[in-house]
């Protein structure tokens, strides 16, 4: 598929490349593309890191607080359901985008931002719960493994909320162009993959730590 | 990939299953308590894998692109994932019966 856009220097006033997305019209969006995936896996492998760390320390209580003693299930299901909304209104943000709808695709990225905040505001509360109830990074090796894990996740949102308000100050000033929509599209893989981890979270800190610990 | 107006049904229908299956997991883990410990970690381990596969094709869009290259380097990452999560839980636990 590079073969045939090559040449996309003219992409706009060529209706035959207009088939593809804005964002895959150039060689360089394509390879920009293709790199971030490539980053993504890198990602993956990270995050495996802390989920074994979790998996070997996760039951290493030290005599301080047991999952059951300070998840807050409730809290944390709304958590999953803001993230799990802001990734598909992130969807929605990139289906404008390729409807030529500046105005959509920047609506919907406001909103994505906005559930991953209230998500943010969420977990900084429920870190704040813990130390308030004792469990601190130096209680024992559970709550460390937890933090780190937790935390990493955290500074990803963080990350990416900042990354795409970055984004979000280029289109306004640049508009639509195959440069803002292959930035747009990654930032757009990015908060999926958050989503993508956090299903693990859910699963594997929360939902085993209430049926096992 | 080149549809350009219309409907966004795969996001849609992706939402709705994430949730369904967020919930559902939720459940099994939450409210079945004649289920044996065991039964349960699979069970909810498998409604995760399905619904990350789902965001990755629904959301993500994997196939779009170099997606052959997209596709391998995915699955090399999970492998990896899966080698390292597995290979470290066995490493450091085998011979350790601290119960």
């Amino acid at each position: 598929m590079s073969a045939q856009v090559n040449t996309a220097h003219s992409h706009i006033s060529d209706p035959g490349k207009s088939k593809l997305p804005l964002e895959y019209q150039t060689l360089q969006g394509q390879m920009n593309i293709l790199g971030f995936w490539i980053f993504l896996g890198a990602e993956i492998v990270l995050f495996a890191t802390l989920f074994g760390v979790f998996g070997v320390l996760g039951t290493r209580y030290a005599g301080g607080p047991q999952p059951s003693d300070i998840y807050m299930i409730k809290e944390v299901l709304i958590q999953t359901v803001l993230l799990l909304t802001s990734s598909f209104t992130c969807g929605l943000a990139i289906t404008s985008m390729r409807q030529g709808s500046l105005k959509g695709l920047i609506g919907w990225m406001v909103v994505t931002l906005l559930l991953g905040a209230g998500f943010l505001v969420m977990e900084i509360n429920e870190f704040a719960h813990y130390v308030h109830e004792g469990a601190t990074m130096q209680t024992s090796a559970y709550l460390s493994s937890l933090f780190v894990l937790l935390g990493t996740h955290g500074l990803h949102v963080t990350l990416g909320i900042g990354w795409a308000i970055l984004v979000i100050i280029q289109l306004l000033q640049r508009g639509l162009t195959p440069q803002t929509a292959t930035k747009t599209f990654i930032i757009g893989l990015y908060w999926h993959f958050l989503d993508v981890i956090w299903i693990f979270i859910f699963t594997f800190v929360y939902l085993k730590g209430l049926v096992v610990g | 990939m080149t549809k350009k107006s219309g409907f966004p049904i795969g996001h849609v229908l992706g939402y709705l299953l994430s949730l369904l299956l967020t919930f559902a997991a939720a459940f099994v883990a939450l409210k079945m308590d004649s289920l044996t410990s065991h039964v349960i970690l699979w069970t909810i381990g498998a409604l995760a894998v399905i619904q990350a596969a789902l965001q990755l094709f629904m959301f993500m869009h994997v196939t779009e692109g170099e997606k052959h290259a997209q596709l391998i380097n995915i699955l090399y990452g999970v492998f990896m994932a899966a080698v390292i999560v597995a290979g470290t839980i066995w490493v450091m636990t085998s011979g350790m019966h601290y119960h």
